[in-house]
């Protein structure tokens, strides 16, 4: 009886994976994708934040541009998807190995109220040396979302403070600031290297 | 089996009459782990399997550890447009004979209200609570911040 409960609930499951699936690529691909509004990031080119380093430097699209970028957004109170996030990046990087000063690597908070150059510099210091922590000001961190289109939200927690629901992609961009895939939160972790590879080689595709 | 808890309750169960009705006691954690966190301010996570060994399902009710004052398991849920958000999970029911994984990209333990920095090379005691009022207690060990398992 147990197992026959735990069957139904299996077979909801995968019901509801793979309509969850189906209306994601009907929103984002299929006839549902809105064309107006393209979920899609901007070329960073046509970006225009500006945001400040770990290191308390200027950067912004300009920062990014002549080497392939891997671009995601984060914050640091972030218990779970982030750090994860990090070290399966991390991990992309030990693999790339010398290629990986080939990529620009970014973490863009969302939690700008929380995440200061120190903090940031602090938490990125945690992974991979490559990873470099952007925020700025609420302003300049909205202007950020709406150029990656990123969706965020501020979560009240019971107990006090607040968590951030953010978009957990990662944005891979090729040397000419052309957005090229996302590596998304839930997809298997070998998938990713083969896009990273080809945001790099569309690289020397341009450079040709 | 890297848990001496998970061995102490193998060695219960081979040294004890089955029984009778399915409960915490068929329950083994295996593969326990955490993160390093930056400070206390900072909610931690935890990782591990819990596997039912018994006939009948069993129900998490609660956690605690003298780490955290609200530690509590959470689901973690991306929709369609990408945004991933955090459910509460009152209670986790584990299935007669199956193993349910809390591990990086889906069921967690959130610590939340940090009594002292998690440090990598350190661990810390959390008790699990089930519905029939069993519970068992696991040492958790706590690696790097950047580690992805319960070993490399």
């Amino acid at each position: 009886m147990q197992r026959r409960r735990f069957l139904i609930y299996g077979v909801a499951g995968i019901g509801a994976i793979a309509a969850t699936l189906g209306i994601g690529w009907w929103q984002v691909d299929g006839p549902g994708a809105d064309a107006q509004v393209g979920k899609r990031p901007l070329p960073l080119s046509e970006m225009s934040f500006r945001l400040t380093d770990h290191e308390g430097k200027p950067v912004g699209p300009q920062t990014l541009l002549g080497r392939a970028s891997l671009i995601f957004f984060g914050f640091t109170y972030c218990p779970e998807v982030c750090p994860t996030t990090l070290s399966d990046i991390s991990v992309w990087l030990d693999w790339l190995g010398e290629e990986a000063t080939d990529l620009n690597v970014v973490l863009i908070t969302v939690d700008p109220e929380r995440d200061t150059v120190e903090a940031l510099a602090e938490y990125v210091g945690y992974f991979h040396p490559a990873i470099r922590g952007w925020t700025g000001t609420t302003l300049q961190v909205d202007q950020a979302t709406r150029d990656f289109r990123v969706r965020y939200e501020k979560m009240p927690m019971e107990g006090g403070g607040y968590t951030m629901n953010h978009t957990s992609g990662v944005f891979l961009f090729d040397a000419d600031g052309r957005h090229v895939s996302i590596i998304d939160y839930h997809e298997p972790r070998e998938f990713a290297l083969p896009k990273i590879r080809r945001a790099m080689d569309e690289e020397t595709k341009g450079a040709t | 089996m890297r848990i001496s808890a998970g061995a102490t309750l193998a060695l219960a169960l081979l040294t004890a009459a089955p029984p009778a009705f399915a409960g915490g006691e068929d329950v083994v954690v295996e593969d326990a782990w955490s993160r390093a966190s930056i400070g206390t301010s900072r909610p931690g996570a935890a990782y591990m399997t819990l596997r039912n060994t018994g006939d009948e399902p069993v129900v998490v009710t609660g956690l605690s550890t003298d780490l955290a004052m609200m530690p509590m398991i959470h689901a973690t849920a991306t929709d369609e447009q990408g945004v991933s958000r955090m459910t509460h999970m009152e209670e986790l029911e584990i299935p007669a004979g199956e193993v349910v994984a809390l591990a990086p990209g889906g069921l967690h333990l959130m610590l939340m209200d940090l009594q002292r920095p998690m440090v990598e090379g350190e661990s810390f005691s959390l008790t699990v609570d089930f519905s029939d009022g069993e519970s068992i207690s696991v040492e958790v060990p706590i690696r790097g911040m950047a580690a992805r398992g319960p070993a490399d």
